[in-house]
């Protein structure tokens, strides 16, 4: 095993704690509490109201092109992150190289901008 | 490594088991979380062959943004299951064309790694010894493939302007704040002097 796996064992621990007092904590009201359950108990509580539709519905699209918009940005970012930690060897080259990436999805940006996409109306 | 062993077969068939679930699940939103645990899988291969930004990057970029979309994809459709079961005689045999062509590339890809079992002498980038992955992918992908980095900056350029050409709906007659009119008015637009006469109105 190399370092690198190493240095992830920790994480595969941690994990694996969670896992087991996460697991422990469900598990244990089946064993442990008191069960004496009702219709009235055991019926979705809705406001008051008996639950009378699905919860799945359409909603507003605009929420699809936000979501939509972050993905695209947060894929910029992650372009950022092998750029920064090898800027020292690239150079002025690779440098102007991620201004030019930069440059071009902030003509993006300016488009969402002035069309009003980041508005909420 | 013994232990190294026991994650990827952890890792693996967990991956294999959800993406089973993930086809046979008969609630959409139950078959989108099975895929990020299969997302989660692949990111801790990812990790086993060393690969770690893209492991990262799969949980960030899939787990974080991708599968969000999809849980949304899921709930903006409205799905008739009834409809759904209706149409999947009919849509069988494209189903079965794409699904033969990515078995028939995979056993293509096996095919290659055992007639030609060390391919990473061939590839186009060798792996450099001594820096880590990510600093390995930043050695290249910024000079060497500036093209293919421009072409991916342009690809998310044309994504951002489709996504509000389609999506993107202004409401006639909405009321919005203009902060910078706000800001520019002073006395002079504000406040106005009138004089009125006794005994009569404006």
């Amino acid at each position: 095993m190399n370092d690198l796996l190493t240095d992830y064992l920790p994480l595969a621990v941690f994990i694996g704690v969670a896992l087991a007092i996460g697991g422990a904590l469900m598990i244990a009201p089946f064993l442990v509490a008191v069960r004496n359950p009702d219709p009235e108990k055991v019926s979705a509580y809705e406001c008051g109201f008996n639950a009378f539709d699905d919860a799945r519905m359409k909603f507003d699209v605009r929420f699809y092109l936000v979501s939509i918009l972050f993905i695209i940005f947060d894929l910029e970012i992650a372009f950022l992150f092998p750029w920064a930690v090898a800027f020292g060897d690239i150079g002025l080259y690779g440098f102007w190289s991620m201004m030019l990436f930069l440059g071009v999805l902030t003509v993006g940006f300016i488009y969402e901008w002035r069309t009003g996409a980041l508005e909420w109306d | 490594m013994a232990l190294t062993a026991i994650f990827f077969y952890l890792f693996s068939t967990l991956a294999l088991a959800s993406g089973a679930a993930v086809i046979v699940a008969k609630n959409p939103v139950h078959a989108v979380l099975f895929l990020i645990l299969a997302f989660f899988n692949a990111a801790g291969l990812f990790i086993l062959l060393n690969a770690e930004f893209l492991a990262m990057l799969l949980i960030i970029v899939y787990v974080g943004a991708v599968a969000v979309l999809f849980l949304f994809v899921v709930m903006m459709l409205d799905v008739d299951f009834a409809e759904l079961r209706a149409g999947f005689i009919k849509n069988a045999p494209v189903g079965l064309l794409v699904g033969g062509v990515v078995l028939a590339e995979l056993i293509a890809l096996l095919g290659a790694r055992v007639i030609a079992p060390t391919p990473a002498s061939s590839v186009a980038s060798p792996i450099p010894q001594g820096v880590t992955n990510t600093e390995a992918l930043g050695q290249i992908l910024y000079t060497k493939y500036i093209y293919f980095f421009q072409g991916a900056g342009l690809v998310l350029l044309v994504a951002m302007v489709g996504a509000i050409v389609l999506t993107l709906r202004h409401k006639e007659g909405v009321k919005r704040q203009s902060i910078a009119a706000q800001v520019a008015r002073g006395p002079k637009t504000a406040v106005e002097l009138v004089k009125v006469k006794p005994g009569q109105g404006l």
